[in-house]
């Protein structure tokens, strides 16, 4: 029970901490922080690699297989095109 | 071993405080390059930590898994065109919360697969995370297929969809308590991530065209929550505070869309705005017979020649017609005659969050250049010309004017265009925006049609510039 309830803490602080860090974003960066922040979401990606690195039954070890192709392409997509926005908007001063 | 997950949990804490500080760099342009970059050291570090978890007895499935999903990522986000964006990112949004609904059903199989029953707060907080995910998944998948093209772009709405979609919600609810209380039998987490899908796909397939950048927002701040939701099923803080945080930052980028509409989440959501076929022909008559002028390149040419200051308006007319670099062009050459030439970007153009700015910013146009909505709107009273590239019902004037509730812009805060001294509108036909709606900017006094492509009309303007 005290695991749920900080696990519970944790997230509802989590939330207020995202609306208070990106409270005002230039519409100039709406692209690339939608992207750039679709890639932190790939951390899912630790759980993928347990997953498909674990003791399972054939059918977890296959989806654990999938979701690290899944959250890999999300991680290394996300922050190198986003990394490519950035730079386009960058490099012209 | 308890030092050891003490150590790993303290490393994840760090990657969390390079995810947080990498969100505040990213949300301002001179650090959003370095906001970026701290993000991807944090995923790199939380990677490297979780690979040495004793848990791990193999690792061939995995390299194989990374290279496999490092090659198609490197290589889709190198090649793909900026006019493709809203679809790439929607397809990024589908990957992650795929990758959660897998990981969390997996958890699942593996604690069955040890014998052991998973206590309440597993199973309950593992069917979030699989209903969350796969709405995201099959939601993105459908987003992806409208943006490319593959689908019709229009919303589709059928008979008792809201009733159909109520029972899909019941269906999914119920069929997530029956996992709840037979987490052994994997058929019924099998159909409750198809049902869960399916209910992704009848959320989106009602909203379509400019509704676009709302759903985009919603199904990356879903991808977040998926993954928020597998942190609680991996009892791991360090899914719970990033995918919080993307859920947050999701939820403002689709607050900021739904208020440049005037709108509220429910009614983009459920309302099928732009779905019936207008039948407002005759309004449309009314509005625009005999009053709208026709104008020529060379016309418009010889205006822009005597003017000092020209403000551009792009639409998703441009991305259409992919106008972009033509615009560079007649820009180029508008400024090396000294006339200041600016853009007038408003919130919801195109079909994503920043849509306009990233494919401006392709063309090598600057992006001090790019001005906002509430920025640009006091200097349209200064400006000689106008110039709307394949935009329609965010400079329709309709929007300030009428209380009506039956006009879908009522509200809406509008490019105001209609104070500059001349206003040139590009556009194929007088054929009406998402919103269905005639505009009235297109009779207006002081505005001139140029009726062609917008990059045709761009490249015409150009040579007409350089023929005076």
């Amino acid at each position: 029970m005290e695991a749920i309830i900080f696990a519970i803490t944790v997230f509802i602080l989590a939330i207020f901490l995202g609306v208070e860090l990106i409270n005002k974003v230039p519409p100039i960066l709406h692209t690339p922080l939608m992207s750039g922040a679709n890639a932190i979401s790939g951390i899912t990606i630790v759980g993928a690699l347990i997953a498909a690195g674990s003791d399972n039954q054939i059918i977890g070890t296959i989806f654990g297989f999938i979701a690290v192709v899944f959250a890999t392409i999300n991680v290394v997509g996300g922050f190198a095109v986003t990394h490519r926005m950035l730079y386009m908007f960058r490099k012209r001063k | 071993m308890d030092n050891f997950i003490n150590i790993v949990n303290l490393i994840y804490l760090a990657s969390a405080i390079l995810f947080i500080v990498g969100l505040k760099n990213l949300s301002s342009p001179s650090t959003a390059v370095r906001g970026n970059l701290l993000a991807a050291t944090g995923m790199l570090i939380a990677i490297i930590v979780t690979l040495l978890n004793q848990k791990i007895i193999t690792y061939e499935i995995i390299i194989i898994g990374i290279i496999l999903g490092a090659l198609i990522g490197t290589i889709t986000a190198v090649k793909v065109p900026m006019t493709a964006m809203p679809q790439f990112v929607a397809s990024l949004n589908g990957f992650g919360g795929g990758a959660s609904t897998l990981v969390a059903s997996s958890a699942l199989i593996s604690i069955i697969n040890q014998n052991q029953d998973p206590t309440y707060y597993f199973s309950i907080s593992t069917i979030f995370s699989v209903i969350i995910g796969s709405v995201t998944f099959f939601g993105s998948i459908l987003a992806f297929g409208k943006l490319q093209g593959l689908i019709s772009e229009k919303p589709i709405l059928f008979f008792g969809r809201h009733v159909i979609i109520i029972l899909l919600i019941i269906i999914t609810i119920t069929l997530g308590i029956l996992v709840i209380l037979n987490p052994s039998n994997l058929i019924f987490l099998c159909i409750l991530i198809a049902s869960a899908g399916i209910l992704g796909l009848l959320l989106v397939i009602p909203i379509g065209g400019a509704d676009m950048p709302v759903v985009i927002s919603l199904l990356n701040s879903y991808s977040g929550l998926a993954a928020a939701a597998t942190g609680f099923v991996l009892e791991n803080n360090l899914l719970i505070i990033s995918g919080s945080l993307v859920g947050a930052a999701g939820l403002i980028l689709t607050n900021l869309m739904c208020k440049a509409m005037n709108r509220s989440l429910k009614n983009v959501l459920f309302g099928g705005l732009g779905a019936v076929a207008t039948t407002q022909d005759d309004s449309a008559e009314d509005v625009y017979e005999g009053k709208v002028k026709s104008s020529s390149s060379e016309e418009i040419a010889l205006l822009l020649d005597s003017a000092n200051r020209v403000i551009i308006v792009p639409g998703y007319g441009m991305a259409v017609a992919q106008a972009q670099h033509a615009i560079r062009e007649l820009s180029n050459i508008l400024e090396s005659k000294n006339i200041n030439v600016d853009y007038a970007i408003h919130p919801v153009a195109g079909r994503m969050p920043g849509h306009m700015n990233v494919l401006l910013a392709d063309a090598d146009i600057p992006y001090e250049k790019l001005k906002e909505m509430d920025e640009i709107n006091p200097q349209f009273k200064e400006t000689d010309v106008v110039i709307i590239i394949g935009a329609n019902d965010v400079v329709n004037p309709v929007a300030n004017e009428s209380n009506d509730p039956s006009n879908p812009i009522a509200g809406m805060p509008i490019l105001e265009v209609t104070e500059a001294q001349v206003i040139v509108v590009i556009k194929r036909s007088l054929s009406p925006g998402f919103a269905g709606i005639p505009n009235p900017l297109f009779a207006a006094d002081n505005t001139l049609m140029l009726f062609a492509d917008a990059k045709q009309a761009a490249l015409d303007l150009t040579t007409s510039m350089k023929n005076l």
